[in-house]
């Protein structure tokens, strides 16, 4: 054992220091090989690792403590508004992100707390549609808030927001080191990235904590969980507040980004997208999930330029929509991939066993 | 007062038309268990369908009273059929899966189903022909129409025949059966899988002409209107108490109401501040509202937590 700390850490068999090396070096690496394709490819793997983040955060929330959450959304959207609101022209503010995203998280946090204490008594499909609700409720919110005071600029959105800054150094733009020339998403790449092994880190300490295993029990059984001592009421709203956190530091993040936030980019499409991969990956398994966001964040990207093309090869001409043709094969995998591996497509062996006991 | 009677009217309609969706929802909830994230779908396929056919047999030269009565008949055939596969290829073979599995397999469909409406009815909003000439009429300063009266006679008439085959029918009696405890009816010798499909055709039908009326009432279509009506029907259904039948109609003429007098209200109420277009909110509003208070909806049944 090389790193007896990495391995306590995260809780890794032994003997796969190799893999981690060579798996991180392919991860640094992954920016400058897409820039081959077309900076749109650094922007897509952005977006992949984005939502490797907020599917780990809700992960808290459905995978690890069972509260089926159809808003988690609404978090992501408060926490990209705060960033937008604290450092853009529309309110003339203009603080820096360390300040923000911190507030972006906490007034998450707050949210999440705000949907958690009136739903801990309601069980999955109630819980499922009123969070369902509360996501849409924000979104309304964001799109008419624009009179008579403008705080959200409705339909519109915020435009120019700042991208993150430490002192000169911008995160949007280029920068030479040494020979290579950094371009805007590839630094976003190397943020996120760390950001994200910092959500796969405390995920992997959460699950074999006190607290995961709280939120296990929770979810197998609340009435035995409470029996044997549990405070329910506490570790739910927990993993609401921990989730929603999350939620917001990831769309403070996107705000920063894009540079341009309005309330479409919130919809609960984008609720239901996450879930899907959280569910689609293999529900409450970290590297499932992982597996699921990227898989789902790449393929439609993906699909988009190989609609055409295939298209051409096999009717002579674009017949198709390409737009909905993706959306349509997309659909199509969901159901195909549910159909053939029910428990998603890299379920923790524990889920397996269960399922298995359960077909016998 | 006459915005209160105008609201409660518009209410009435657009209550009338949640609570045939709701039904859909209901049943195959309350057998199954599964949120059917698709029927919103399936009813946005019935109002394209009656489109469809309408103006086919309209320029055949059949007369728009029967070529509206037939294609209404289509739609309900196509949605019962759409119902019918979409159960048997999609969610029967995940009877057993995770709870989760069979969600995401409905969300998987209602992209699926949306995507194909798109591509084969276009992006664009399609005109619904107007079937019967549009008259008003006044009663106590607020005003109504004869599609508004046509469609709350019809929801209610079909409402009525649902109950019907609920409650005196051998099927209804098998349907009752297999909600309350499908293994056991099983045992009985009630199959349950031809129930659940039924369930899904009857659920189908009335979203055919939930289809229908919307289109006839706002005239125009959409290939992305399932979702939201969907989605406030589904709603109206947790509000009356989800599986309950009474509750799901109860649920959707309240939604409705609720919906049409808040609208009408909320710029008064806040001194303008919070505008008609805040609609949308209400239904949802009332819903965290009474499962804060009711968990188990307004006319569900207080069980007691299983262990």
């Amino acid at each position: 054992m090389k790193h007896p700390f990495l391995h306590a850490l995260l809780r890794l068999p032994r003997h796969s220091g190799v893999l981690a090396v060579s798996g991180s070096l392919l991860l640094l690496a992954l920016p400058i090989v897409a820039m081959w394709g077309g900076q749109a490819w650094v922007r897509i793997l952005d977006f992949a690792i984005l939502y490797v983040f907020l599917a780990l955060g809700l992960n808290i929330v459905v995978g690890f403590a069972g509260l089926l959450d159809l808003g988690y959304i609404a978090f992501y959207a408060v926490g990209a508004y705060t960033y937008a609101l604290l450092a853009s022209p529309h309110l003339g503010l203009h603080l820096p992100f360390w300040v923000i995203l911190p507030c972006g998280a906490m007034l998450a946090c707050l949210f999440g707390v705000l949907l958690g204490a009136p739903t801990l008594r309601l069980r999955g499909d109630y819980l499922a549609i009123v969070t369902l609700g509360f996501g849409e409720i924000i979104r309304i919110f964001l799109n008419n808030l624009n009179a008579p005071l403008n705080i959200t600029n409705g339909a519109q959105g915020i435009n120019l927001i700042d991208p993150i800054a430490i002192g000169a150094f911008k995160l949007s733009g280029r920068t030479d080191i040494w020979v290579y020339s950094l371009n805007g998403p590839q630094k976003y790449y190397y943020l996120l990235l760390l950001l994200c092994t910092g959500v796969v880190v405390i995920n992997f300490r959460l699950q074999h904590s006190r607290i995961g295993r709280a939120w296990q029990a929770i979810r197998e059984d609340e009435i035995a969980a409470r029996a044997v001592g549990i405070n329910t009421r506490n570790m739910k709203l927990l993993a609401f507040a921990m989730g929603a956190s999350f939620g917001g530091v990831a769309g403070g993040v996107y705000s920063a980004m894009q540079g341009f936030i309005s309330p479409e980019s919130f919809a609960l499409n984008e609720s239901i997208m996450v879930l899907a991969m959280v569910v689609l990956g293999g529900m409450g398994h970290i590297p499932g999930v992982i597996l699921g966001a990227v898989l789902l964040a790449v393929l439609p990207e993906a699909l988009r330029f190989g609609v055409v093309p295939v298209q051409q090869v096999l009717f002579g001409k674009v017949l198709v929509d390409p737009e909905s043709l993706r959306m349509l094969i997309f659909g199509l995998a969901l159901v195909l991939v549910m159909r053939f591996r029910p428990a998603g497509l890299w379920p923790s062996p524990e889920r397996q066993r269960e399922l298995a006991e359960a077909k016998s | 007062m006459d915005t209160f009677l105008q609201q409660l009217i518009n209410g009435l309609v657009q209550g009338s038309i949640y609570a045939l969706v709701a039904l859909g929802y209901t049943m195959v909830y309350g057998i199954m268990g599964l949120i059917n994230f698709a029927h919103g779908e399936v009813v946005m396929i019935g109002t394209m369908v009656a489109i469809t056919v309408i103006g086919m047999l309209t320029n055949l030269g059949v007369p728009v009273g029967l070529a509206a009565v037939l294609a209404l008949l289509a739609a309900m055939l196509v949605c019962m059929a759409l119902g019918w596969s979409l159960e048997r290829i999609a969610y029967r073979p995940l009877r057993h899966a995770p709870r989760l599995t069979p969600l995401i397999t409905a969300i998987g469909m209602s992209i699926v189903l949306q995507n194909l409406a798109m591509i084969i009815w276009s992006r664009n909003y399609l005109i619904f022909p107007r079937i019967i000439e549009k008259t008003s009429h006044e009663i106590g300063g607020a005003y109504f129409s004869n599609v508004q009266v046509l469609i709350v006679l019809l929801a209610v008439a079909s409402m009525a025949g649902l109950l019907l085959l609920i409650y005196r029918t051998r099927l209804g009696m098998a349907m009752r059966a297999a909600s309350q405890n499908p293994q056991v009816a099983r045992l009985m010798g009630v199959n349950v899988d031809r129930v659940i499909a039924a369930a899904f055709i009857i659920g189908s039908a009335m979203g055919a002409l939930a289809g229908f009326m919307v289109g006839s009432y706002y005239e125009v279509a959409h290939y992305q209107m399932g979702f939201m009506l969907g989605l406030k029907a589904f709603t109206a259904a947790v509000l009356g108490g989800i599986g309950n039948l009474a509750g799901a109609m109860a649920g959707g003429l309240l939604l409705g109401i609720i919906e049409a007098l808040g609208a009408g209200y909320i710029g008064d109420l806040t001194g303008g501040f919070l505008g008609s277009h805040y609609q949308d909110i209400f239904a949802f509003v009332v819903l965290i509202v009474v499962l804060m208070f009711r968990p188990s909806g307004l006319f569900g049944e207080q069980t007691g937590e299983r262990a």
